[in-house]
């Protein structure tokens, strides 16, 4: 019983990571239509800037935070600005670059941190919460569950309650018609982009602290992001959070009695499943050509 | 090239080239040759794949499906390698084959994440069924064949032998792509509504094409393995699937040769800068999105482009080119 209370508490905090990135790589593919496999990276390269700036030099952790939030933002920009823009046309041609883009950002981190063994940040809240005397909570967990809560719910105000938010979102469902209304498609690509790379560098740095960071991290966060974003219906924002949290459950029960392997193999054929049963995820809806 | 005989006399010439090369080389260059060789049919056979339109993200794990069967036909089933390479192509077309039906409900980019994941999931498998699979560590003991008194441990046998065999499935590969099927492949790409409007069930020739190509990197898979002599999980991850894709993509995927000048043109550029080491990744991924955005119809295009800059006349684009 404690176990389950303990783990169901694991797997909310790790849902609010998890669809802090899965809402980023859905909000660049709605808007820009290209799926962006450096999305793992630019978590990578989050966490990396906690590391290097944060551990390393102890500068203190909320701006590096920050710093590392705009860091990724601007590497998401230039991607935008230098890669999308000019294969816009052409969705494959969009994926390979971020192919490259992933490969590049690799390098750069083996670069700055070494081939080593993985690199750790000492949490920099110190202390646990213990509620009911078993569930033990560590605050810089608490803290990440609510910095997520709080940039999803501040993403959830600009796309439904500001008419740049409206713009963003007519992109997304017709890029023409969106365009013949006077909306700046560039413009628009780019804030999702930014937002959306924001975010990646945000799931990063708060992930940092709790994780093994390596210059391979990466590509667990794109299989996870690709399993919330296919259960919860690609396009679909509130779809890519509550696939987030199911999955984030689903998984740590999982790994808890069978481990972490199966867990991602049981996460992988749910998502085949989806794709075969319900192509639209569960909160997709069907669009006519 | 001027007619017939001039196709004969450069096909001779290339052949005579690729049974000099290996005694020209030092042996780590020589074993290199033999990867090289192998990886032409992955990309061979991956092209069939990518005529209907479909990018699978699969095609590395397939590979490893044929090595693994090649592994296990051995070490189970003490077969020798004239049973196991079949076998390989034969258990990873089967395997191709069911997928199918849960992949091909899928198109664009579903099928892309679709064939990802089903892949990774084999791949986990390798890893967490230690029996019979070895675990991350994988297998080994592996040998090669024995015909006579030939020492195919040694790299330049096993080099004629790679050869040949890659020579007749790309023999056959070529076949397939200039044959009927071939072009109602390619149709089903182009225009997929109007193939289905005159007859062509689309659903079954990208199945076709899907496990045609599975067969033949199944084959390269037992070659490799029997090579080697071990096998890991690890060797068909994402990062080889990549460098299918950055070799077809920048070889050009148009004609069947593109994808096998990228091969071959970027293996040896990788070699050029070996001796960058941790720097190379991020060369790679530098020529991969300049050949994107400079060379999009890939390596194959340079003397069509070189012709067209001395005519000077603008001429449209006969190479199909990206939707």
């Amino acid at each position: 019983m404690e176990l389950v209370i303990q783990s169901i508490i694991n797997g909310l905090i790790q849902g609010g990571f998890f669809a802090l990135f899965a809402v980023g790589l859905v909000l660049i593919f709605g808007v820009m239509g290209v799926v962006n496999f450096a999305h793992g990276e630019l978590v990578m390269i989050g966490a990396y800037t906690i590391w290097l700036v944060h551990a390393q030099y102890g500068f203190p952790y909320l701006p590096t935070l920050l710093l590392a939030i705009v860091l990724v933002m601007g590497i998401g920009l230039l991607m935008e600005r230098f890669l999308f823009r000019p294969t816009r046309s052409d969705p494959l041609a969009g994926l390979i670059c971020s192919i490259g883009v992933l490969f590049i950002l690799q390098v750069v981190a083996t670069l700055i941190g070494g081939d080593g063994p993985s690199k750790q940040v000492p949490p920099p809240l110190d202390g646990t919460l213990v509620v009911l005397e078993f569930i033990r909570i560590p605050y810089q967990r608490l803290f990440g569950l609510g910095v997520s809560a709080l940039a999803l719910l501040t993403l959830w105000y600009f796309l439904t309650r500001t008419r740049l938010g409206w713009a963003l979102r007519a992109v997304a469902l017709d890029r023409e018609a969106a365009a013949l209304q006077g909306i700046n498609i560039n413009v628009i690509s780019f804030i999702a982009i930014g937002v959306g790379a924001g975010l990646a560098g945000l799931a990063g740095g708060l992930m940092a602290p709790l994780t093994n960071i390596n210059p391979h991290m990466g590509h667990n966060v794109i299989i996870t992001a690709f399993i919330v974003t296919i259960v919860g219906g690609v396009g679909s924002l509130s779809g890519a959070v509550y696939a987030a949290i199911i999955y984030a459950l689903f998984h740590t029960f999982v790994t808890v009695y069978l481990g972490g392997t199966v867990a991602t193999i049981c996460g992988l054929i749910l998502m085949v499943l989806v794709l075969i049963v319900r192509p639209t995820g569960i909160m997709g809806v069907r669009v006519s050509e | 090239m001027t007619g017939k005989t001039g196709k004969i006399i450069s096909g001779l010439v290339l052949l005579a080239a690729l049974l000099l090369l290996p005694h020209l080389l030092q042996y780590h260059h020589q074993d290199l040759l033999i990867f090289l060789t192998i990886n032409v049919l992955v990309v061979a056979s991956y092209r069939i794949v990518t005529l209907t339109g479909e990018w699978s993200l699969i095609h590395a794990v397939m590979m490893g499906v044929g090595g693994y069967t090649a592994t296990l036909a051995f070490k189970q089933f003490e077969l020798g390698m004239w049973f196991t390479l079949p076998l390989a192509g034969i258990v990873a077309a089967a395997i191709a084959a069911l997928l199918c039906f849960p992949l091909f409900r899928m198109t664009q980019f579903y099928f892309l994440i679709g064939s990802f994941a089903a892949g990774e999931a084999i791949r986990l498998c390798w890893i967490q069924f230690v029996n019979p699979f070895g675990g991350t560590g994988g297998l080994s003991g592996v040998e090669p064949p024995l015909i006579g008194n030939i020492d195919f441990l040694e790299p330049v046998p096993y080099y004629y032998l790679t050869l040949v065999v890659v020579g007749m499935c790309l023999f056959i590969l070529h076949r397939i792509e200039k044959s009927r099927i071939g072009l109602i492949l390619h149709s089903v790409h182009w225009n997929s509504p109007l193939a289905e409007s005159v007859g062509v069930d689309t659903w079954r020739y990208r199945a076709l094409a899907f496990i045609i190509g599975s067969f033949f990197v199944g084959v390269a898979g037992g070659l490799k393995v029997h090579y080697l002599g071990t096998i890991t999980p690890n060797q068909f991850g994402v990062g080889f699937m990549v460098f299918i894709l950055i070799w077809v993509i920048v070889g050009g995927y148009n004609r069947f040769y593109g994808p096998v000048i990228g091969v071959v043109v970027l293996t040896l550029f990788d070699e050029s800068i070996r001796s960058l080491e941790e720097l190379r990744p991020a060369i790679y991924g530098a020529v991969l999105i300049a050949s994107i955005l400079f060379l999009p119809q890939g390596l194959e295009s340079i003397p069509t482009r070189i012709r067209r800059l001395f005519s000077r006349k603008p001429e449209n684009d006969s190479s199909p080119s990206n939707k």
